[in-house]
């Protein structure tokens, strides 16, 4: 037992509250907001150094022993998920403090945030499959405002999107577990593991793995699900859409990794090559999407889709490469992909628009944005020595050890045509001459860092361009983590034994 | 609205009302009641009286900001879970005090604080949103 494992839920739902008692000064609500992502960090910190020397750590939470009651794991898998998440929480909290409106701060943006958090951590931590229900959510309900917060036309658009696709998603999700609980009496996920290859009736047990591939598809947005993704990312104010496109569609591809190792192993032959043609599909429809916009978050909303695909990829191979570099793709893919999106924020400060036609000149005035942009753009395209270059390497190897040739083949194009819409954000908003008409007055003049305080969006850009550039000199220690990660899904006896002891 | 009737009877019922959303909570945890329902019929009284007399005078009787009672309501959530871990048991662990007075005996327990914490956060979401619409323009 672990007393610890509950500080990851518990401290976003104490930070919240803290955050709605001082609702009305909106400086307390920005160093709460920081102040408790900070807390969040070192409590992660110090679980992630348990899990990684001690192995599996498990708390029942109210002493209800399991199968009975509610289970909080962490294994090597949830801790990296954790950890990132806690990091970009912090990152985004420091960015909001600018990039948030006094209007939305006063409607309780902070607390949202913070439950947000919540939801996250709750499904990377829960060994309950109803919980994870649960957790999905809080996540869903908080982000669900945070989408609409404003009340602007074209956010309303795309909340209502949002909302209606992801309650269908997970509507499915209980379908599929009211079916799970019916053939097997038990919710606990160990349990459930140990379970269902004793089940008989093995046509049910695939359809409620695809009932489930379905359900954390939309949420992941896998081909053919992803269409509400960009049609609703690209509306909020740039700290959400960054902490929905780095976050939440991990969360779904979270998911899919958890089930789809842990408990829908007995039909691969089937549920694997579904999963292997969609993380194609996914792959290539995205980037086929980002190359025909010219709206800058838009581009950055497609690119979530393909990306989704390359994890799947990693996934469907389900060898011990393939899921190392599917986690290894989750982690450096959020500090990228929210990186791009933080910068996005900066530039439309800068310019006043998101519509690339309408910028330019950001190279010849900023070339410190320039730089960040491009090593989080080549990171996102997989330039060596930055972490993309990694992630797509240890993939690709994996591909070509059980050969698979031809997805390692898609895999690839697909990387190249992501530079492909990369060098057209670079060549249109940064490298083109500053357009006529449409500039605003303050563009050139308005400093990075001193007067207007636009530091407070840059510097937590240049932490996270630092964390790539880091993951990219130093992937071998990262990459093992990672291994090890993968070995211990492959393995659910281990998580098995953890939760219920020894067999 | 501005009725006589109305306005007499509610006068009457609010008491009585938040007297039965108390009597249901205390109820709770053995037999059916407890914090959501209790903080459900609570919200039915200022409810009543916000039709009654308007929002603008429901806000003066009830003192607290409905935002402040989420707010506080999910402060006794937490306190609720954290007290056994001063123990080293896990979060959320029941912890029961029996205490002996007299004839009877009281029971006060940390499911007790989860349900103060639900019957808060109940009745300030309800008469949020209440207040809310009540008030838009």
């Amino acid at each position: 037992m672990n007393g610890l494992l509950v500080l990851p839920i518990a401290i976003p739902l104490v930070v919240a509250t803290l955050a709605l008692l001082f609702r009305r000064s909106s400086v307390m609500q920005r160093w709460i907001g920081v102040a408790g992502m900070l807390v969040l960090l070192v409590s992660v910190a110090i679980l992630f150094r348990d899990v990684y020397v001690d192995g599996i750590q498990v708390l029942q939470l109210g002493n209800w022993q399991a199968p009975f009651g509610i289970t909080l794991v962490a294994d090597l898998l949830s801790m990296l998920m954790l950890a990132i998440s806690a990091i970009m929480g912090l990152i985004i909290a420091v960015y909001s403090i600018y990039d948030i409106d006094k209007e939305r701060e006063r409607y309780g943006y902070y607390p949202l945030l913070h439950i947000l958090l919540m939801g996250v951590n709750g499904s990377f931590l829960t060994g309950d499959i109803f919980n994870m229900y649960v957790w999905f959510e809080v996540m869903l309900i908080a982000s669900f405002i945070l989408l609409a917060l404003g009340n602007s036309k074209n956010q309303l658009q795309g909340a209502l999107k949002y909302v209606i696709i992801n309650l269908f998603s997970s509507l499915l999700f209980l379908f599929g577990v009211a079916m799970l609980y019916g053939m097997t009496g038990t919710l606990n996920m160990a349990d459930l593991a140990m379970r269902l290859p004793e089940v008989e009736n093995t046509g049910l047990v695939t359809t409620v793995a695809m009932i489930f591939m379905v359900s954390f598809g939309v949420k992941a947005a896998i081909f053919p699900l992803f269409f509400w993704l960009p049609a609703s990312y690209h509306t909020p104010p740039v700290a959400i859409s960054a902490v929905f496109g780095g976050l939440l569609t991990k969360v779904g591809v979270y998911a899919l990794i958890r089930v789809f190792t842990l408990l829908f192993t007995q039909d691969i032959g089937y549920t694997h090559t579904i999963l292997l043609w969609v993380a194609g599909f996914t792959m290539v429809t995205g980037v086929l999407g980002a190359a025909s916009h010219f709206e800058f978050r838009k581009i950055l909303s497609f690119h979530i889709v393909s990306q989704i695909g390359y994890m799947i990829m990693g996934l469907a191979f389900n060898t011990a490469l393939g899921l190392m570099g599917a986690i290894f793709y989750v982690l450096h893919n959020i500090l990228a992909k929210s990186n791009l999106f933080l910068i996005s924020g900066i530039a439309q400060r800068l310019t006043g628009t998101f519509e690339l036609k309408q910028m330019g000149g950001l190279y010849k005035h900023y070339p410190i944005l320039a730089t960040l942009f491009l090593i989080s753009a080549f990171a996102l395209a997989g330039f060596p020595p930055l972490s993309g270059f990694w992630a797509k390497l240890s993939l690709v190897k994996a591909g070509l050890s059980i050969e698979a040739y031809v997805i390692t083949a898609v895999a690839i194009l697909v990387g190249l045509l992501t530079l492909f819409s990369m060098t057209k954000i670079w060549m249109t908003a940064f490298w083109a001459a500053v357009p006529e008409i449409g500039v605003p007055d303050h563009f050139g003049k308005m400093p990075l860092f001193g007067a207007g305080n636009l530091y407070i969006m840059v510097v937590p850009v240049m932490v996270v361009a630092g964390l790539i550039i880091l993951v990219g000199f130093y992937a071998q220690p990262l990459l093992e983590v990672c291994l090890d990660a993968a070995e211990q899904l492959l393995n659910p006896s281990v998580y098995i034994e953890a939760v219920l002891g020894p067999q | 609205m501005n009725s006589l009737i109305l306005h007499t009877a509610t006068r009457l019922m609010i008491g009585i009302i938040v007297l039965f959303s108390l009597f249901l909570f205390f109820r709770g945890h053995d037999e059916p009641g407890g914090g959501f329902i209790g903080g459900l019929v609570g919200a039915g009284a200022f409810t009543l009286y916000a039709i009654a007399f308007g929002s603008e005078a429901t806000r003066a009787i009830l003192r607290i900001d409905p935002i402040t009672l989420i707010a506080l309501g999910l402060v006794s959530l937490v306190i609720s879970g954290i007290i056994p871990m001063f123990t080293f048991e896990p979060f959320l662990t029941g912890k029961w005090l029996f205490l002996e007075l007299g004839e009877s005996e009281f029971k006060l327990s940390t499911p007790l604080i989860f349900d103060i914490g639900v019957y808060l956060c109940v009745l300030g979401f309800i008469l949020a949103v209440i207040f809310s619409l009540e008030e838009v323009k």
